[in-house]
Formats: C-alpha cells, sequence, structure tokens
C-alpha cells in the first residue's frame, strides 16, 4: 500500500480511509485505504465478492461504513454508471427526459453527451426499449453531463460485445483526454485495465496490493487471484506502452 | 355556486384527483400500490383515535398515516422486504382501528362512511380543506419532482447525484399521507387506493415522459369524478363506487387503444 500514498497531494478528489464495511455480521471490506488525485485513471480488479462494488457504494454514500470514513472534495460533481439497472417499464421516459433529470441541462448538451458515447440517434427513443449495450451508453452519456470531476463505473462494458466494449474504452479515453476528468472503475477486462490504467487496486476484502499494471501484475498477489494466465495481459500492455496508446484497434484485433 | 351539493362535490372530487394524479404515477413506477393500501388503511386507526381523542380526523388520519410510512420506510430493507411490513402495519393497524372504535361507547360511528366516503356531503370548510391539501402536495411533489424521479429510476444514480432517497421517499410518503387525509372523507379509505392507481394506470399507454403521464393522470381523474357524480345523479347509484367505476372504464378504453395501436 505504501507505493500508493506516498504522494500526499492535497487535492484529492476521494479519499478513503480505514473503510471497513459489513453486511450483517459479514464484514466485506476491512481497512481499506485509498486515494484519487485529480485527472487519474484507477482501476480496482479483485475476485467475485471481493467488495469492489461495495467501495464504490460506499463512495457515493450509498451504503454506511462500519468504521471508517469516505472523504469527497466539497461539492465533488460524480458522474456514476451503475453495476445493473433495472429500468421499469412502468415509468415512461424518454432518453433526452432521462439525460435532462441531473439538472439545467440544455438539449445541444444532451446531444454532445450522447454523441460522445457514439448513441446520438437515441435522443427520442424510450428508455424502456433500449438493447443492453444502448442502455449502458445512455448511462455513460449520463454521467458526462453536468462536468463531473470523477467518473465511477462499476463493470460499465457489462452486456457489451468485445467490439462494442472496445469502443466504449476508447470513448472513455477520449472523454479524459477532452475533459481531464478522473475515472475510478471496476473493471473484468483486464487487458483493458492493464493498458488504460495509472493505477490499479487488487481488492479482495481488503486491498491486496496496489500500484501501477506493471507492479502490481508482478506481485505474488495478484498472481495468487488472478493466476499466471494474465502473464499475456501483461505483456501486451508493455507492448502496447512501448509503441502509443493506439486505440482505434478492437480487442480482438490486438490480440491478433 | 358553492351552495348546490353537486357543484361542492364535484369541486372536491376534482381536488382529489388532482392530488392523487403525481402520486399515483409514483405508486405506479415504485411498484408500491400496496403501499397507497397499507397507509390508507392506518388511516382507519388515525380514525378511531381521532374520535377517541376528540382531535381533527384529519389530523389524526394525517399523523397515523404519515408515522406508519416513516416506520416502514425505516425498517424496510434489514431483515424485512416492504411488502411483509406493510402487511403487517396494513392489517394491524385496521384491526387496532376497529378495536378502538368499539371502545368509543355512547358514541355512533358510521364507519360505511369513512371505508367509502361520503362526497355528497363534503361541506364548504371540508373543501377548504381538500384544496389546502391539493395546494400542499402539488407544492411538494413539483419541488421534489426531479429528484423523485432519479430516485425511483435508481437509487444509486441518486446517491452519485447527491440525494437522499430515504429523504425522497419520505417526501412522497408525507405527500401520499395528506392525500389521504385529505381525501379520505370524500372517497373514504377503500377507494382512495383505486382512484391513486386506476388513472394513472389508464394514463401509462399514452405517456412518453414522466409529466405527460402526470398530466393525463390527473385528466382522467377528474373526468372520472365528474363524469362519475353525474352519473350517479342520474342513476341514482352511491357516488364514491361509482367515480372508480367510471375510472375503471377509462382504464378498459386506454388499455384496448394501447393494445390496438401496439399491433398496429
Amino acid at each position: 500500500m505504501s507505493l500508493l500514498y506516498r504522494n500526499n497531494i492535497v487535492m484529492n478528489l476521494i479519499s478513503v480511509e480505514n473503510l471497513t464495511v459489513n453486511y450483517g455480521a459479514n464484514t466485506v471490506l476491512r481497512d481499506v485505504d485509498f486515494k484519487i488525485d485529480l485527472g487519474e485513471i484507477v482501476t480496482i480488479v479483485g475476485p467475485n465478492g471481493s467488495g469492489k462494488t461495495s467501495l464504490l457504494k460506499a463512495i457515493i454514500g450509498a451504503i454506511q461504513p462500519a468504521k471508517g470514513f469516505v472523504k469527497l472534495k466539497p461539492r465533488l460533481k460524480i458522474g456514476y454508471v451503475p453495476q445493473r439497472l433495472n429500468f421499469e417499464s412502468t415509468l415512461p421516459i424518454t432518453v433526452e427526459r432521462f439525460l435532462r433529470l441531473i439538472g439545467k441541462i440544455e438539449r445541444k448538451s444532451c446531444i454532445l453527451a450522447l454523441e460522445t458515447a457514439g448513441v446520438p440517434e437515441l435522443l427520442k427513443s424510450q428508455m424502456s426499449e433500449l438493447s443492453g449495450g444502448q442502455f449502458q451508453r445512455v448511462l455513460l452519456a449520463r454521467s458526462l453531463l453536468g462536468d463531473p470531476e470523477i467518473l465511477i463505473l462499476d463493470e460499465a462494458t457489462q452486456g457489451l460485445d468485445q467490439p462494442g466494449s472496445a469502443s466504449f474504452y476508447r470513448q472513455l479515453e477520449t472523454v479524459r483526454h477532452d475533459t481531464g476528468c478522473a475515472v475510478l472503475m471496476i473493471s473484468h477486462d483486464l487487458h483493458v485495465v492493464m493498458s488504460a490504467s495509472d493505477r490499479v487496486i487488487c481488492l479482495n476484502g481488503h486491498v491486496c496490493c496496489a500500484g501501477t499494471p506493471a507492479v502490481v501484475a508482478s506481485t505474488p498477489e495478484y498472481k495468487a487471484l488472478f493466476g499466471d494466465g494474465t502473464e499475456g495481459a501483461l505483456a501486451l500492455y508493455r507492448h502496447e506502452h512501448n509503441h502509443n496508446h493506439d486505440h482505434t484497434t478492437t480487442q480482438q484485433e490486438r490480440l491478433d | 355556486m358553492l351552495d348546490d351539493f353537486m357543484v361542492r362535490a364535484s369541486l372536491a372530487g376534482i381536488g382529489v384527483a388532482l392530488a392523487a394524479a403525481p402520486l399515483g404515477c409514483f405508486v405506479v413506477w415504485r411498484r408500491m400500490a400496496y403501499f397507497g393500501e397499507a397507509t390508507a388503511h392506518a388511516a382507519m386507526l388515525g380514525v378511531a383515535l381521532s374520535l377517541a381523542l376528540n382531535i381533527s380526523i384529519f389530523l389524526g388520519v394525517l399523523v397515523v398515516a404519515v408515522v406508519m410510512a416513516w416506520i416502514v420506510t425505516q425498517l424496510s430493507g434489514r431483515n424485512y422486504a416492504m411488502d411483509t411490513l406493510l402487511g403487517v402495519f396494513a392489517h394491524s393497524s385496521l384491526a387496532v382501528g376497529l378495536v378502538v372504535v368499539s371502545f368509543l361507547s355512547g358514541i355512533r360511528i358510521d364507519l360505511m362512511a369513512y371505508l367509502f366516503g361520503d362526497i355528497l356531503a363534503v361541506s364548504r370548510v371540508d373543501l377548504a380543506i381538500i384544496w389546502s391539501g391539493v395546494v400542499v402536495v402539488i407544492a411538494l411533489v413539483y419541488w421534489r419532482w426531479d429528484a423523485l424521479l432519479t430516485t425511483t429510476i435508481n437509487e444509486e444514480l441518486a446517491y452519485a447525484s447527491g440525494l437522499n432517497p430515504k429523504k425522497e421517499q419520505l417526501f412522497l410518503s408525507l405527500a401520499l399521507g395528506v392525500t389521504i387525509a385529505v381525501a379520505i372523507k370524500v372517497v373514504g379509505v377503500l377507494l382512495i387506493v383505486a382512484l391513486l392507481i386506476i388513472p394513472a394506470a389508464a394514463a401509462r399507454n399514452f405517456a412518453r415522459t414522466p409529466e405527460a403521464m402526470a398530466i393525463g393522470t390527473a385528466v382522467i381523474g377528474s373526468v372520472s369524478a365528474l363524469v362519475g357524480l353525474r352519473a350517479a345523479y342520474i342513476f341514482d347509484t352511491p357516488a364514491g363506487p361509482s367515480i372508480v367505476c367510471l375510472a375503471l372504464v377509462l382504464f378498459i378504453i386506454s388499455s384496448l387503444v394501447g393494445s390496438i395501436r401496439a399491433r398496429a
């Protein structure tokens, strides 16, 4: 952990200290410390049930910690993309109206956000009639509105096919590049994680290891959790890193 | 104008329809039909306590309805699902209410009036109470509209936007409590739930935005009240149930037209 927190900049967007979260008698997170600064891309990896989603929920305030605390920069603007959203078909609402729920948002900004997310044609569609992929992109568009300082994404590419997920990450990269907002995400796409993150946090009820992708991938803790099978991802990461971040290729092409 | 009992009844019916419209939409959207019913049942306890303590029925019903809504909101999500708690509170408050009523010796209570309402007996004072309630409910819902919608769509999105879904739920419960308190005399406990849900359900087929659905619900509810009263006058049928029957007719028409449009 010490690797990460030596750098104690005052302008932490989010700082989590000693966070412990219980569900009944079960402790899902124990003494978690972590910080995220302006413009950083931090990815949380970890097996199922390792408390990844609970950590994000504690950060947005949806669950109360049993111990420790979450400090947000005052009036931090969060763009949040939840893991799953069961949309009630009982509620009629167009994509435009959904996007404009955030506050004083002009139609122009909505169209722009949908373009960034790659689905400008959906403005007038009903939310309940969207496909899984379209829905995820609309959620991404929503998270971009209102000038967020940080995007928090909980397995945002769930339900997207591989080209879809690759283009999702490309759009994310573009957004980060254009707006400079920080990104905190949970992802299972280890290839992407390794090539696109500034820092990786490996979580399993507590922070197992953390640091740059290369450092994390070489730790025994990471190997214990993900096995040596991910060496390929690391090799790919190094390869990508030595050249440039050419995000126009799809995942499949990269693997080829 | 207010001297005519039909005019007073119509104004009362429209008032209740207007207050119930946005709330009925939320009841449908949030799948809390049973919540409305439980609050309405709790209102019976409110009536009984008001009579026992000799306070205004409006106040008694309001307090009991809101307290029950608050308790259910606080307890839900831990060891009990919402519907279990509602079941506990709905039936027990109704039962306790009826038991309390039985202790009130010497006072004759027309229980039927509170179960089914008596819209034709609405006085000027009742009208003033109803329309004050309408103003409060609509102001409350208008103020919290975007926050309530966000919370309804997804609680985590609401938290991330800096909202507190529990607080929003409480606003909704408060508005529901006020509506039931002002409506109990007009349409009664059993029919208020119908008036909350049926117009909203009928409006669903035609709405593409939440706002359109709320306005459509208000129109359908008001038409049900006006035409239902007129029908009750002509056919000499009970007024409250006639209003609900009219709403049901509109719901059936809406569903038929909706399914024909879906096929076309």
